[in-house]
């Protein structure tokens, strides 16, 4: 930060200044009296759990929402924007977690997108990409215009999400989770973007919950927690802890505590499997393993190197074309998804609202989706519905959801309680091999260290565990054994002690790493 | 549905609940609705239209025969919609009852025309008959099902070639005369020969068209279809399927096999629907007798929401129109057609509800899956 806050300049007006700014939804308080001010050439972070009201308030920031009450200020200016274009000719611009390109047209063509040069009624094609070219050099932004957007990297396409903003001749940007599709290196070469982004006078505001990352880049800290302003921080003496305790709302165990694994016998041994995905693209391609009772294996990787189709393959979702799978002894290769379930495979899928979840049903339905047709759920064909309510009252508390009550739609929980209602479903009963596959995706930090406990406390009860995640955090801090999955194959295994992110890292990214135990071409 | 403790404590939330009119506040309206821009096309032509309406409830109800005769002209659409509706839940729309009452009320035929039936006593017989239609439907209800779970091929397309090959198929089976097929040569007609009369359902009233037993097994129908549905884990496993077929195939079902006996189920309901027509009403196939009840039935079906019990009043109304209109012809010099019009005026107001909700205030619901028919058929 350019400048220290004992040297205030009185004179100094924010770039961005929001105050008291209050949004509701129906029955919710997304906003409630929010001050926050960003000063010209920082960044600012934005720090909360999920649902915490973060990208409500920069919504509204943006145009997308109009606040119920309170004020913003653009470089002292009071402005009521009723939508994106006001916020946009105000100089600010917005990336959002989720981007907004067009796969089939090349990067020029998404930036120009809506923001057309024309000269005669024509394009003029040539000023922009000049413009183009330019505001790459400047900002160390290196991607080739005429490349096609589907083409391109995840890494790419966020700075083509960049360049869109400075086209339109933002100088406040707004980063919503920026990092969250990023490999860490790729993490790595974001954060010098932003720096330099900065250093040529552009103010940035930062939406994470990654504590990491917080720290590594922000001049100053906001913490949101329920709707509310929790509290500022200082990045120079700030902890994770601290600002986990803040985020939270109280004291948050970060290291998971775990016992040594007393590793069994192998139940799920996968050996040589290949397995296409729908399009017929090979996504895994000869990977083999050996996961013990009593043992979590991790399999990191960046997303997209074949990690859903192995979970899939696994759990019987998806037929493998090579290769086989062995759960307890028995061939599973061409079992469905059921015969599997049965013999003791529970699965919590990576995408719970396509495949975890019935958006509609009951909470009750769902805590049963996996047993509804054995005794007592069911009676010659029959639902019985005294023992669903039961048992679901049962998980309910036992794995802590916050719901009103069993019989409303499980979609209207937070994603959280929604986990939970997967995690208390699968992690219960005779469990002996579990596949979890990015299991605290998207969650707050509470309800991680529940998540991460409950299965640990599987593990210790001799179940087999595959962990899949893409957050290293996560496969550090619970696994015993880590595997990388680079390109559908397994790069490397480390013991889950000896492991450090850089070395797992350097495998993510290449598939390569001298100093891993095994190294598959 | 039990209630939570703190929940029943509230006497308006239990009220709510128990008296929940927001489901059909919104196919109320649309009739509503329908009838007075209907009124406003009828002044427009010069009539009053209190006393076309009026005419118009005579016809449908202005005597014990012609509520009879209403009710029997709304037999064979709740059994197409059942076919619409059961599929839906399934996630699957079958535009084909059209094609499945026509093979079911042939198979029924056919069978009721075999000659142990003569010998067989009715017990017997009908349910024979019944079953025929059932099976017939089923056959041809079965075959979209088979190829959208094997091949992926979408039922929309097949089940409407599959309603074009059904129609000529019948249509040569009882017009060829040389070869002599199914044609009774001795009636004027085209059609096929008279089922034994042990195989016929009993009458109840003796109106225009006569009423039958047939009402009451398409009524049974519908509640053991709603039991299925919500009771039975297969009706589970369907709706299930037809709500997130991901989920489904990550829950352990199969979702091909849910897929093809949906199929096969509603094409069967459309076959009872047509072996109670040809056993109740006429006592012979003819194809022109089935003319638009498939196509009817996606209408019904939708005012109902996909919902099997919702389908009797639905389906009620919808005969009832058809049944009272010809009087107001008669008395009003209003055509038959206008009541058309009503009634896909109701079904374009369902569909697009965010008109009724604008001219009656009515506040959406929020996220309630019933809402899917009128907009996506499958919420996926």
């Amino acid at each position: 930060m350019s400048n220290t806050p004992d040297v205030a300049p009185v004179e100094m007006v924010p770039v961005l200044d929001v105050r008291d700014v209050t949004k509701t939804f129906p029955g919710v308080i997304a906003n409630e009296d929010i001050t926050f001010a960003l000063n010209q050439g920082e960044i600012h972070c934005l720090l909360g759990e999920n649902g915490a009201g973060k990208s409500t308030l920069m919504n509204v920031v943006f145009g997308l929402y109009q606040p119920d009450s309170g004020s913003i200020r653009v470089r002292g200016e009071q402005v009521q924007f009723t939508g994106v274009n006001d916020a946009i000719a105000h100089g600010i611009g917005m990336v959002h977690q989720h981007f907004q390109l067009i796969p089939v047209f090349t990067v020029l063509e998404n930036v120009i997108l809506g923001d057309e040069l024309s000269k005669h009624g024509l394009l003029d094609i040539k000023d922009a990409r000049n413009r183009i070219r330019e505001l790459e050099q400047q900002y160390g932004l290196n991607v080739d215009p005429d490349a096609m957007v589907g083409d391109l990297s995840v890494g790419q396409q966020q700075r083509v999400e960049l360049i869109k903003a400075l086209f339109r001749n933002a100088d406040i940007l707004i980063l919503d989770e920026p990092t969250a599709v990023l490999t860490p290196g790729e993490v790595d070469d974001f954060f010098a973007v932003v720096r330099n982004l900065v250093d040529q006078g552009k103010s940035i505001v930062f939406i994470t919950h990654k504590l990491r990352e917080v720290l590594a880049v922000a001049d100053r800290i906001t913490v949101l927690r329920n709707g509310k302003l929790a509290g500022s921080a200082d990045p120079k003496t700030a902890t994770q802890q601290s600002l986990a305790n803040l985020m939270v709302g109280r004291d948050v165990v970060f290291q998971v505590e775990k016992d040594e694994a007393e590793a069994g016998d192998a139940l799920l041994s996968v050996e040589g499997l290949v397995v296409e995905d729908e399009r017929g693209v090979r996504m895994v391609n000869g990977f083999s393993v050996d996961v013990h009772a009593g043992e979590i294996f991790g399999v990191a990787g960046v997303e997209g190197n074949g990690q859903r189709e192995l979970v899939k393959a696994i759990t019987g979702m998806l037929r493998s074309v090579g290769g086989k799978v062995v759960i307890l002894g028995h061939d599973t290769t061409k079992w469905n998804p059921r015969q599997i379930t049965e013999l003791g495979v529970s699965h919590v899928p990576e995408d719970r609202n396509k495949h975890g979840l019935v958006g509609p049903y009951t909470v009750a339905d769902n805590l049963v989706l996996n047993r509804y047709y054995k005794q007592p759920y069911s009676r010659r064909g029959v639902r019985q519905t005294t023992p669903v309510d039961e048992e679901a009252e049962l998980l309910v508390e036992q794995f802590d959801i916050r719901t009103p009550g069993i019989h409303v739609p499980v979609e209207t929980l937070s994603g959280g309680n929604q986990q939970k209602v997967i995690i208390a479903r699968e992690l219960t009963g005779d469990v002996k091999v579990l596949v979890v596959a990015q299991p605290t995706r998207g969650l707050d930090v509470g309800s991680i260290e529940f998540i991460h406990n409950q299965i640990i406390e599987l593990r210790d009860r001799g179940v087999a565990v595959l962990l899949v995640s893409a957050e290293l955090d996560e496969i550090l801090s619970l696994s015993d054994r880590i595997g990388v999955l680079y390109r559908g194959q397994l790069a490397g295994i480390y013991e889950g002690a000896d492991a450090t992110r850089e070395q797992l890292g350097l495998l993510m990214a290449s598939g390569a790493s001298p100093d891993a135990d095994v190294v598959v071409a | 549905m039990s209630e939570q403790p703190n929940e029943s404590s509230d006497p308006r939330r239990w009220i709510q609940r128990t008296w929940n009119l927001q489901p059909v506040l919104i196919p109320l309206y649309a009739i509503l609705l329908a009838f007075i821009v209907g009124g406003i096309l009828i002044a427009l032509i010069g009539v009053n239209p209190f006393e076309a309406y009026w005419a118009l409830v005579r016809g449908m109800f202005g005597s014990p025969e012609r509520i009879a005769g209403s009710l029997a002209r709304s037999v064979p659409f709740i059994g197409s919609a059942l076919a619409l509706a059961f599929a839906f839940r399934a996630g699957l729309f079958n535009i084909g009852a059209e094609g499945q009452l026509l093979i079911g009320g042939l198979t029924a035929a056919w069978v009721g025309t075999w000659a142990f039936m003569s010998d067989t006593p009715g017990i017997i017989a009908v349910p024979i008959v019944i079953l025929a239609g059932f099976l017939g439907g089923a056959f041809w209800g079965g075959i979209p099902g088979v190829l959208r779970a094997k091949t992926g091929a979408h039922e929309v397309i097949t089940t409407i070639m599959l309603n074009s090959i059904a129609l000529f198929a019948t249509r040569w089976l009882i017009n060829s005369t040389d070869p002599k097929i199914l044609r009774d040569t001795t009636a004027s007609v085209p059609r096929t020969k008279e089922i034994s009369p042990t195989a016929r359902l009993p009458e109840l009233v003796d109106s225009q068209p006569p009423l039958h037993w047939g009402l009451l097994l398409m009524v049974a129908l519908c509640f053991v279809v709603a039991f299925i549905l919500k009771r039975t884990t297969f009706g589970f496993e369907t709706i299930t399927v037809g709500t997130n077929p991901h989920a489904a195939n990550y829950a352990g079902i199969s979702v091909d096999r849910i897929i093809i006996l949906a199929m096969l189920l509603a094409g069967g309901f459309a076959g009872i629907a047509a072996a109670s027509e040809v056993a109740g009403t006429n006592f012979f196939f003819q194809p022109g007798t089935f003319a638009f009840i498939g196509f009817d039935g996606i209408a019904i079906a939708l005012l109902a929401r996909a919902n099997p019990i919702a389908i009797i009043p639905a389906a009620l109304l919808w005969g009832a129109l058809l049944s009272g209109a010809p009087l107001m012809q008669q008395e009003a010099d209003v055509s038959i057609d206008v009541v058309r019009v009503i009634q896909a005026m109701v079904l374009l107001f369902v569909a697009a509800d965010a008109i009724v909700r604008w001219v009656f205030h009515v506040r959406s619901t929020s996220g309630s899956q019933m809402d899917a028919p009128t907009t996506g058929w499958s919420s996926t």
